[in-house]
């Protein structure tokens, strides 16, 4: 196939007008795809930032959660929290269920696509559909992580320093996370033809993911039936190690930190914060391959 | 590659469950043709459109478009096709310039040609001006427009135009036919469109005509004209039945109702309106006598008008979901 383009200007005809300019459209091939994932990708940020009111609404739930529920049971759970304050304490949950609500909405696009139609130019395209699903999780978890970083501006406000490693390794944390909660949101949105439908499957995934992960509290010494759940609630994964780091670059009391920073325990191994994030990539991924093979089999 | 034919057709077949929606359709259409697929809703135009553009498998049969397979060659049918579809398609969010030029990223156009390859297609759907401006405040004619322009920024060999005109006022339907013919004229394109308005098909170089899923006719629109052969008479009358026992008894034709008149063909109509006048019992309210149109055709062929076609299949619909109801609540 010749990639060659003839520019002819119909000169010789009185139509008015620009010239007229034949392309052509090429084999497709690996810098094609990347082309056409790059552009996918894109549109979610263009969107995403037309929308400014997604994410001033996208926020102000997480920070109800830590300015209101923080303060506000303060006081309760003073005895319990050896001095260290509770905001402190539910900062790092608060800034995943941020990422995820943005994340979880940004995967809510394809159902948008579908119900307005967008969807199916991008299915005749001459592309693959992994494209099309890698680039829509690529758009939304950076469109999560803008998120996210709006909320690590905010660490100062409840006493979590600004130390340049602590930042680092709390962003690339909630860069993971924001990537696995797209996959897992564009997963359960290739199956959905109405948005309505999303919504109300998000409801029941979100709070129970959020409440179960121990984004509120510590992960330890609650009732079997629930430890088996946070166990495998993802968020668990991402909440704990990030926690971790936050109290690594705080001055408290050994009680304290045992008390509020127990760590996740597997059959009683302590799992380290590697393979934490290790296990959110490895569900991301998996999620990813099921939301390619899922949208490669809709017709 | 085959140059001969744009799209060649054969025994295409597709069945959804119980429903058999295209029943073994075949046909070639000729590079730089504008074919036109006419039929009433529900006779299976949609249905073949979308598996000549890969986007649903043929049950049974096969279909090349541009020399390639519909279903063994998706990618390289998908890279010589632009698709206009019945439902508008467009990202509101984004400017008219911003959806061709996401387009052409997804097409993989060269990326020096995009900016006035777009400034061409752009202008002849007259929307240059507007290309900054964010589709969401763009009317539905406006929108249709700027679908043909996107449908077109890849220079397709084959431009598929899915009831490009439906729902639009006479002066956009009339503009998007202009640039059709300007299309046709610009650059070597084969069109392929489906619609249900007999005067528009009549733009056709050649039509086929499909109802219940299968070609009845196909050829040139003033072939099939021809071929009707009489003219067209439509009486309003006292009494319509009496009226057509009496042109069955007196004069041996056979009329029927459609759209509310009796109606029938005849080789010479005005010359027999003054017979009818003369020797029919019934008195007769109106007169309309008219040359053969594509109405005619299709009448001649199914034995029932396009409109009153979709009005039998939107009532039997209606019908079928009040059944679907009832059962339910059951």
């Amino acid at each position: 196939m010749s990639t060659t383009t003839e520019r002819s200007t119909a000169a010789a005809e009185a139509t008015p007008g620009p010239p007229i300019v034949r392309v052509s459209v090429p084999k497709r091939n690996l810098a094609s795809e990347l082309r056409a994932i790059r552009i996918v990708w894109r549109r979610e940020l263009i969107r995403f930032r037309a929308d400014r009111l997604r994410m001033a609404t996208s926020l102000i739930q997480p920070l109800l959660f830590l300015f209101v529920l923080g303060s506000g049971l303060q006081g309760l759970a003073s005895a319990g929290t050896h001095g260290v304050q509770l905001k402190t304490f539910i900062y790092p949950g608060i800034l995943c269920i941020a990422v995820m609500f943005t994340a979880m909405f940004s995967a809510a696009s394809i159902v948008w696509d579908r119900e307005f139609g967008f969807l199916r130019e991008m299915m005749v395209a001459p592309i693959r559909r992994s494209s099309i699903v890698i680039g829509k999780c690529l758009g939304g978890a950076t469109v999560a992580s803008i998120q996210g970083v709006v909320v690590i501006c905010l660490a100062g406000l409840v006493h979590v320093p600004y130390d340049p490693l602590l930042i680092l390794g709390i962003f690339g944390l909630q860069l993971l996370l924001a990537f696995s909660i797209t996959a897992f949101g564009v997963m359960v949105a290739v199956r959905i033809k109405q948005m309505q439908s999303f919504m109300g499957v998000m409801q029941m995934i979100v709070m129970p993911m959020f409440f179960i992960s121990g984004a509120l509290f510590p992960a330890s010494g609650l009732p079997g039936w629930l430890t088996v759940l946070n166990r495998i609630d993802p968020l668990t994964y991402a909440v704990d190690p990030m926690r971790r780091l936050v109290f690594n670059h705080l001055t408290i009391s050994p009680a304290a930190r045992h008390a509020l920073d127990p760590g996740v325990t597997w059959w009683g191994w302590h799992v380290p914060s590697v393979l934490e994030a290790g296990v959110i990539v490895a569900l991301g991924l998996t999620m990813l391959a099921i939301a390619i093979w899922e949208f490669s089999t809709t017709e | 590659m085959s140059e001969n034919t744009a799209i060649a057709v054969h025994g295409l077949t597709k069945h959804f469950d119980e429903v058999e929606a295209v029943r073994g359709v075949s046909f070639e259409v000729a590079p730089g043709e504008v074919f036109g697929f006419l039929g009433p809703n529900g006779a299976g135009k949609t249905t073949t459109i979308n598996m000549l553009c890969t986007l649903a498998k043929p049950t049974a049969g096969w279909a090349t478009v541009a020399g390639h397979d519909v279903v063994t060659e998706r990618g390289d049918v998908r890279r010589h096709i632009g698709l206009v579809f019945q439902d508008p398609t467009l990202d509101g969010y984004l400017t008219a310039a911003q959806n061709l030029k996401l387009h052409a990223e997804l097409y993989g156009v060269q990326s020096d040609l995009v900016e006035p390859r777009m400034q061409q297609v752009m202008t002849m759907v007259g929307l240059w001006e507007r290309k900054d401006s964010p589709v969401a405040t763009f009317s539905g004619g406006m929108r249709r427009r700027l679908e043909i322009a996107r449908g077109l920024m890849h220079s397709p060999r084959v431009l598929f135009l899915d009831e490009p005109t439906i729902g639009l006022d006479p002066q956009t339907r009339r503009s998007i036919w202009s640039y059709i013919r300007q299309l046709k004229e610009q650059e070597e394109i084969t069109i392929f469109m489906t619609t249900h308005y007999m005067d528009e098909a009549e733009w056709c170089d050649r039509i086929a005509i499909m109802d219940h899923g299968e070609i009845v006719a196909l050829d040139a629109p003033e072939t099939l004209k021809a071929a009707v052969g009489t003219d067209r008479v439509m009486i309003q009358t006292e009494d319509d039945e009496a009226a057509i026992a009496a042109l069955a008894e007196r004069f041996g034709i056979e009329a029927g109702m459609a759209e509310g008149a009796v109606t029938f063909g005849v080789p010479a109509g005005e010359e027999f309106v003054p017979r009818l006048f003369a020797e029919l019992p019934v008195r007769i309210q109106s007169v309309n006598v008219s040359r053969p149109t594509l109405d005619d055709v299709f009448m001649s062929y199914t034995g029932t008008t396009i409109r009153d076609a979709e009005e039998d299949q939107s009532k039997h619909r209606n019908r079928v979901m009040m059944q679907m109801m009832s059962g339910a609540r059951r």
